[in-house]
């Protein structure tokens, strides 16, 4: 497999949000605003890209990984909480306001599977660039997903988009245009699950029309 | 008395744990096709939660703030609620096979479910004493069990109802998840 190929599989054929549903909470929880979820992306970014790094380091080194193979999944959580923790204390500093309306979902990276998974599934038997770039990939693809819930989520339910602090686009004047309120169901709760459910359905759909194009062609083909 | 009663009223119901604070979704999903299961899960969960969750209000409050390395708190944590999920799943093994084999095959997936971890740093972050630490804790945990086995009910009916190709699976489940958070959700008016 190339770099690119490696690259890109994350966004959308191995897509860790659409495709493989790891890292739900996380997805459901934060997607209130489109800020919140580009925090969220900068933050597994981090931790994906470094702990992927750091553990393909690991264990291609013959002596290290000898003594580490049979404590391998403690090692693993140690190396991803400290970079977690140093994710907190850097947006406790300098972004306060969305370390707090982020709160326990940024300990809670820790135990996002996609993390601990990459770490075992590709970092423990791969070359340190390789795992690199695949951690890059992976962490794009999830930060776009929980980007893409985000901004149905706050345009259904508020009418905004804010990218960041005071930088907001309004869009109430569709609203104003149809002459209905914001559904404002779309921001509570209730709105994560219809929004991540109805996004997988479509997503199911196209990829169902797909695999039959491909059937038929395959049929007329041969 | 009434603070105590309102707090478990809340953490049951208006914070129930999967509904509105979106915690241990993986295995709300996952492990709620049957209704076995889902008993099975909502008991492990519960069980270990409040366990976790006495274990590291105990340990931040007379270890870690002692020491004044309170940001050590996350790799703590999380290496305490693993060890102890093993050392759960030994000691059971043990003292009551019966349980164990009602329990075991969970306790492992409970090491990586958000909500452990989750209860156990709410409990610090919203300074609760420890009778409150208990009483939220064992709530939560019931909220949990309450919810998923409600959801295994109504997934095993899915199973035989003539669902769109698109929706089957996760889709369906989730959306059938947002109807039971609206039904929560209006519980808000008796506080």
């Amino acid at each position: 497999m190339n770099n690119k190929d490696n690259f890109f599989k994350g966004i959308i054929k191995e897509n860790p949000l659409f495709v493989s549903l790891l890292g739900m909470c996380p997805s459901l929880a934060v997607t209130t605003s489109f800020e919140n979820a580009l925090g969220m992306t900068m933050g597994v970014f981090f931790v994906l890209v470094l702990s992927n790094l750091l553990i393909s380091l690991i264990m291609n080194n013959k002596k290290l990984a000898e003594m580490v193979k049979p404590v391998r999944i403690p090692v693993y959580i140690v190396v991803i909480a400290t970079l977690v923790t140093i994710v907190e204390m850097v947006m406790h500093a300098f972004t306060p306001a969305l370390y707090f309306s982020l709160g326990v979902f940024i300990p809670l990276i820790v135990v996002n599977c996609i993390i601990l998974g990459r770490a075992e599934a590709f970092a423990s038997d791969n070359k340190p660039v390789a795992s690199l770039i695949d951690g890059a990939g992976m962490a794009l693809g999830y930060g776009l997903a929980i980007m893409s819930i985000s901004i149905f989520r706050e345009f259904l339910g508020k009418g905004t988009l804010t990218i960041w602090g005071d930088l907001q686009l309004n869009l109430k004047f569709i609203f104003d245009f149809l002459k209905i309120e914001p559904i404002a169901m779309f921001v509570q709760p209730v709105g994560a699950f219809l929004t991540f459910g109805l996004i997988l359905a479509a997503i199911t759909a196209i990829a169902n029309n797909h695999k039959n194009k491909l059937a038929k062609e395959v049929k007329n083909n041969g | 008395m009434d603070n105590l009663l309102i707090l478990a009223f809340s953490a049951f119901i208006l914070e129930n744990i999967i509904l509105s604070q979106f915690l241990g979704i993986c295995p709300f999903i996952g492990v709620s096709t049957k209704r076995s299961n889902a008993l099975g899960m909502g008991m492990a969960v519960l069980f270990v939660m409040l366990i976790s969750s006495s274990v590291t209000w105990l340990l931040y409050k007379y270890v870690l703030e002692l020491f004044s390395i309170t940001y050590m708190r996350t790799i703590v944590f999380i290496l305490v609620i693993a060890s102890l999920v093993q050392m759960v799943e030994i000691f059971l093994k043990k003292v009551s096979p019966a349980l164990y084999k009602a329990l075991g095959i969970y306790l492992p997936l409970i090491t990586t479910n958000c909500g452990v971890l989750g209860v156990a740093i709410l409990n610090i972050s919203k300074e609760h004493n420890f009778l409150e630490m208990v009483v939220y804790t064992t709530f939560i945990g019931l909220g949990f069990l309450f919810v998923i086995y409600i959801f295994s009910m109504i997934r095993e009916k899915l199973e035989f109802s003539p669902v769109p190709k698109a929706f089957k699976g996760a889709p369906i489940a989730l959306v059938v998840a947002a109807i039971l958070a609206i039904i929560f959700s209006r519980f808000g008016g008796i506080i």
